[in-house]
């Protein structure tokens, strides 16, 4: 058990997407066991100080042969700018995972993958493992702007069709995922299956889109969380009426079900200690 | 005449209130042998039935007496690793305090004046540790041969984990304990305030078993960071100690509104991310000007008094009610607990129900519906049963509501493994004279088995777990 007692060391760094203040980070963290056991969909949780917050982030990549993971985050808060601020061979505290189910991987037949934001990191591993048991694969692809779209080339290598917005329209379609979505089940053949990851808003706008077809259509969602093991409800969601934990319970879960507005406010509960600690330490 | 019973000295409210420090202070050496000198040394000592691990307490308190403090804590030792812990946070007034001769035999709480038997321990174990006493008791430890190259691994490191991993240990088995969160302890660490147990106290005792030669591992959830068949090719047994760490919630409508808390998460923000200090530690919190605490427990009280210091840390002029069902007769949280909110400035409000949250536009809560209630027969539990009177609702008005009615086994390492027998409710069935689960080979003990017990019942399981798990490895 060895393998277990390691320091998680960051392997490698690269600065995945720049824009003014925005940045993209990805990290190579060693974490033999994790890069082991995991299956796409799953997430970590990490410290990255001993003072530090737990927050959760979705493994995008493993690498069984270096013994490690890939993560993609980009720096919003506090935490996430101490993260990017790490070198390679610089340790985080804590890393606990692979956390969560695993997203479902079968031939559903044709799928419509939707990644926006940092969540195009996110549909990666999906995509690839959804493609590999034989599933058409259609890719939509948001960001805000065209140096802020990620992953394009390696989720075209995975992906039979690949479909780009920018709200700003300085890279394919001006608009966002959802215009494309809409015209993607209007004039085509229906798919079996959506999956979407991105901004609440955009999961949300992505299930109003669906529903109306009855497309089954799934979510990866992304809330607060402290343990991640199912002691706190933190991260507790309202699914048609109950309460669900997004740790143990999802990530994932069926969009037309979720409790969209309570998710959104619970979400924000922070916002002031958020730039608080922005402002104490001066990030 | 009786001499009467020797009171701790406790901080005072005014500057308690705005800090984690300990409340109850310890007995003093004068205070300790006054103490054990009105222990009558009975023939037939009904204390020692009381305790879940059955600590010699006749003797150790003899040794008090004779100011041998280093051979009372050798005699506690060989049934407890954690007299500094246990000493706190052991219900004794159920326990050896209960069956303490000074206590009726028709009684189900302990006498005042029943020997302060906890402090004592505590005095003892404040005493090894300030003179490093576990040092000497390594080298006393005699190793059984036919251990040697057996390994277990627990799962958990809370109270009842820790009572295997040191019971086994010491007998020359190796441990390696698993733990899914970044520090050691579970509940004792999460869930306890610092109040109650300081954490220099905590850690002091769990790091005594790396003498033992203990492995602990952080970080690592089983069932999820690795399978349990790992374990289970890897070790000659494997106990589980995950404990009940799910938190149970009412089902009412509203109850997802912001500023609505499980007393998990509260006390977890705090106790261990130690979101009082933010934004020097990272964690936020929010603190309530008006916090509603549901609940009659002493996770209740727990979280009371922790929103309550958070108040006065903050500088807030708020107040703190506990809502509970019943009446204060009922309550299940320890007398000393109740009276500790209660001079703290803690209010509470009796025979209510909660029916419904309301929230603002921003989605936070910023009232509770109740219902009035009258008792009626006694349920299940013996108690009698809360009876909701119609058409009595009425709203108490609230910015922050910390739910504390109970929890549940935690199933993230349970739901992996459908051979494994539980009940109902989530909770591992074990061989009560054993505590084998229905996998051969595989213990459990602790708030898994028991639902939420207290931590000297966690550690008795543990104890007994551990006995059985020897018994196999030697004779086979």
């Amino acid at each position: 058990m060895e393998e277990l007692a390691i320091e998680h060391k960051i392997i490698s760094k690269s600065i995945l997407a720049t824009d003014g203040k925005i940045r993209i980070i990805k990290l190579e963290l060693l974490a033999p066991i994790i890069a082991k056991n995991y299956l796409p969909g799953q997430f970590v949780i990490l410290m990255v100080t001993q003072n530090g917050e737990r927050i959760p982030l979705t493994i995008v990549d493993t690498d069984t042969t270096r013994g490690t993971i890939t993560i993609i985050f980009q720096e919003i808060g506090y935490t996430t700018k101490l993260l990017g601020n790490l070198s390679p061979q610089q340790n985080i505290y804590h890393l606990l995972g692979p956390l969560g189910k695993p997203t479902e991987i079968k031939n559903f037949g044709k799928v419509i993958i939707i990644g926006g934001g940092v969540g195009a990191a996110e549909i990666y591993p999906v995509a690839k493992s959804l493609k590999s048991v034989g599933n058409k694969i259609i890719t939509i692809l948001g960001a805000r702007t065209k140096n802020l779209v990620l992953l394009e080339p390696e989720l075209r290598k995975v992906s039979d069709e690949v479909y780009v917005t920018t709200d700003d329209g300085s890279y394919g379609e001006k608009g966002v995922v959802t215009d494309v979505l809409k015209k993607l089940l209007t004039q085509n053949e229906q798919p079996n299956l959506v999956y979407a990851v991105g901004p609440i808003v955009m999961m949300r706008a992505v299930a109003e889109v669906t529903k109306p077809f009855g497309i089954q259509t799934i979510v990866s969602l992304n809330t607060i969380m402290v343990d991640g093991t199912g002691m706190c409800g933190s991260c507790r969601v309202t699914i048609e009426g109950k309460i669900k934990l997004v740790c143990c319970d999802g990530p994932e879960f069926d969009a037309h079900k979720v409790d969209w507005e309570e998710l959104i406010k619970r979400n924000n509960i922070y916002i002031s200690q958020e730039k608080e600690i922005l402002e104490w330490y001066k990030l | 005449m009786k001499k009467p019973l020797i009171q701790p000295k406790e901080i005072s409210v005014e500057q308690r209130i705005y800090n984690f420090d300990e409340v109850v202070c310890g007995y003093t050496e004068e205070q300790a042998l006054e103490e054990a000198s009105r222990c009558i040394q009975c023939k037939n000592p009904k204390c020692i039935s009381g305790c879940p691990v059955g600590i010699d307490i006749k003797k150790f308190i003899w040794y008090i007496t004779q100011k041998d403090y280093p051979s009372a804590y050798y005699t506690i030792s060989e049934k407890n690793n954690f007299p500094s812990i246990c000493g706190r946070v052991c219900p004794a007034e159920y326990q050896c305090r209960k069956t303490c001769v000074f206590t009726p035999k028709d009684r189900n709480v302990a006498e005042e004046n029943a020997i302060n038997i906890p402090l004592l321990e505590r005095f003892v174990g404040d005493y090894a540790r300030k003179h490093n006493l576990a040092l000497n008791l390594t080298e006393k430890i005699k190793t059984n041969p036919k251990l040697i190259n057996t390994k277990v691994a627990v799962i958990g490191s809370g109270p009842a984990g820790l009572c295997v991993a040191g019971e086994l240990a010491r007998l020359g088995v190796k441990v390696d304990i698993y733990e899914a969160l970044h520090l050691l302890g579970g509940v004792l660490i999460y869930g306890i305030p610092p109040f109650r147990l300081p954490r220099d106290v905590l850690y002091y005792e769990i790091n005594l078993l790396k003498n033992y030669n203990v492995t602990f591992y952080t970080g690592v959830s089983v069932g999820k960071t690795l399978p349990f068949r790992e374990l289970q090719k890897q070790y000659n047994s494997i106990f589980i100690g995950t404990g009940a760490g799910a938190p149970t919630w009412l089902n009412i409508e509203g109850e997802s509104l912001c500023n609505i808390y499980s007393a998990n998460e509260y006390l977890t923000r705090v106790n261990l991310m130690h979101s009082d200090k933010f934004p020097e530690f990272h964690t936020p919190i929010n603190v309530g000007k008006n916090v509603t605490v549901i609940g009659g427990g002493n996770t209740a009280m727990d979280a009371a008094r922790v929103a309550l210091r958070m108040q006065k840390i903050k500088g807030i002029n708020g107040k703190v009610t506990i809502l509970y069902r019943r009446t204060q007769e009922e309550m299940p949280a320890r007398k000393v607990e109740i009276d500790h909110a209660k001079q703290e400035g803690v209010e509470f409000k009796f025979l209510v129900q909660p029916v419904k949250f309301s929230g603002d536009t921003r989605g936070y809560v910023k009232s509770v519906l109740c219902l009035q209630c009258t008792l009626g027969e006694p349920d299940s539990s013996g108690r009698r049963r809360p009876v909701p009177i119609k058409g009595s609702e009425f709203e108490i008005e609230t910015d922050l509501v910390i739910i504390a009615i109970g929890l549940k086994a935690n199933q993230i390492l349970l739901s992996t493994l459908p051979e494994l027998k539980t009940t109902q409710d989530g909770d591992i069935i074990v061989n009560p004279e054993t505590m084998e689960t229905s996998i051969p080979n595989v213990y459990a003990g602790g708030d898994v088995v028991g639902g939420e017990g207290t931590v000297i019942e966690a550690m008795g399981m543990g104890k007994k777990a551990a006995q059985s798990i020897v018994q196999k490895l030697t004779i086979g």
